[in-house]
């Protein structure tokens, strides 16, 4: 070892932390392209029934999200604790649907509207009534793709 | 000013710190989890000049699936649990016994993989206004895991590999060769619970 022993500092030299900032950065950037903003908050309780033959969602982007249950508490004192729909942030009914998905294709491109599709997002102890009336009003505007959200089966 | 020319080494210890703060920040207000569920085609809205009568199907290659109020399920004619409809509707739509009373079978030419006999066979689903949703995507559920196993049976059986696993062009033989013939009937109203 005598070719280290030249230097006969005793010092311990400190450790650079300034790579750290970088290996940071890197994780930010990773959930930043990751992840997605959330838009809206909820104001139904939903929980979302299990399935073993789920798909995943292609094109988060072009998905318009339709909430179905019954409201948060701090709400029911207001809109009851029937079932209720959400669209975007605040309660809707059925006749809103139509402008909602309208505003929805508006907003996306020309070439990306035929892809566009309806997720809906409804409390496992929601009766089909409501959800047939959305099934019917998603008809009437042509939203064909639909999607029911649910989870993955645990075993 | 002093001999030292040196500029001093900026602290850099803080920057972490702020990237940090940032990702913390994107860890609250974003979200990750993937979404999944069932994917359907709804029919498009009878158009009013039409008559239904091109809608016929003969009634061997139709089986209804009934949810009523209290979640119960009828397939064809009996009564059934979910957990042997899966079986059922398996039994329905591969008609491995060539039954008169079980769908009829077309040979279709396939592009890419020749004649093949493709079941007519079409699930008629139909729920009650007071179906609990739960019910409805287990049963959806169901149907699907049928028809899904049956794509299986078959992609194994010519391509030796699960349908997963297979590449685009030979799962679109296989969509071919057992289509999801799942038909969301008209909504009715059976039952009077609410």
């Amino acid at each position: 070892m005598a070719r280290f022993g030249s230097n006969n500092h005793k010092e311990v030299p400190a450790v650079t932390s300034s790579s750290l900032s970088d290996i940071v950065f890197m994780l930010l950037f990773f959930f930043m392209v990751t992840t997605q903003m959330r838009e809206t908050e909820n104001k139904v309780m939903v929980t979302i029934p299990e399935a073993s033959e789920v798909v995943k969602l292609e094109r988060k982007d072009l998905a318009s999200y339709i909430n179905i249950g019954t409201p948060t508490r701090q709400y029911q004192a207001q809109y009851g604790t029937e079932a209720r729909i959400q669209l975007n942030d605040s309660f809707k009914s059925i006749d809103d649907i139509r402008d909602f998905i309208a505003a929805e294709r508006d907003s996306r491109s020309e070439g990306d509207r035929q892809l566009m599709q309806t997720v809906i997002r409804a409390d496992q102890d929601v009766r089909m009534g409501i959800i047939t009336d959305v099934k019917q009003e998603l008809r009437r505007c042509s939203a064909l793709k639909i999607m029911y959200s649910s989870r993955k089966a645990t075993k | 000013m002093g001999s030292n020319r040196k500029v001093p080494q900026m602290n850099t210890s803080s920057t972490a710190d702020i990237a940090f703060l940032l990702l913390c920040y994107f860890l609250m207000t974003t979200t990750m989890g993937t979404q999944t569920g069932l994917s359907r085609r709804l029919p498009p809205m009878p158009d009013k000049n039409q008559k239904t009568e091109d809608q016929k199907v003969n009634r061997r290659n139709i089986i209804v699936v009934k949810i009523n109020s209290a979640d119960r399920i009828l397939a064809g004619t009996e009564p059934i649990d979910v957990s042997q409809l899966k079986d059922k509707i398996k039994e329905f739509i591969t008609n491995p016994q060539n039954r008169e009373d079980l769908p009829e079978k077309e040979i279709t030419e396939i592009e890419g993989f020749g004649k093949y006999p493709v079941s007519k066979g079409v699930i008629s689903l139909q729920n009650d206004r007071g179906t609990s949703y739960k019910a409805y995507i287990a049963v959806q559920n169901e149907l699907v895991k049928a028809v899904n196993e049956i794509r299986d049976e078959f992609s194994r059986a010519q391509f030796g590999k699960t349908y997963n696993a297979l590449d685009e062009e030979q799962q679109g033989i296989v969509r071919k060769a057992i289509p999801q013939n799942i038909s969301e009937a008209e909504p009715k109203d059976v039952g009077k619970r609410r």
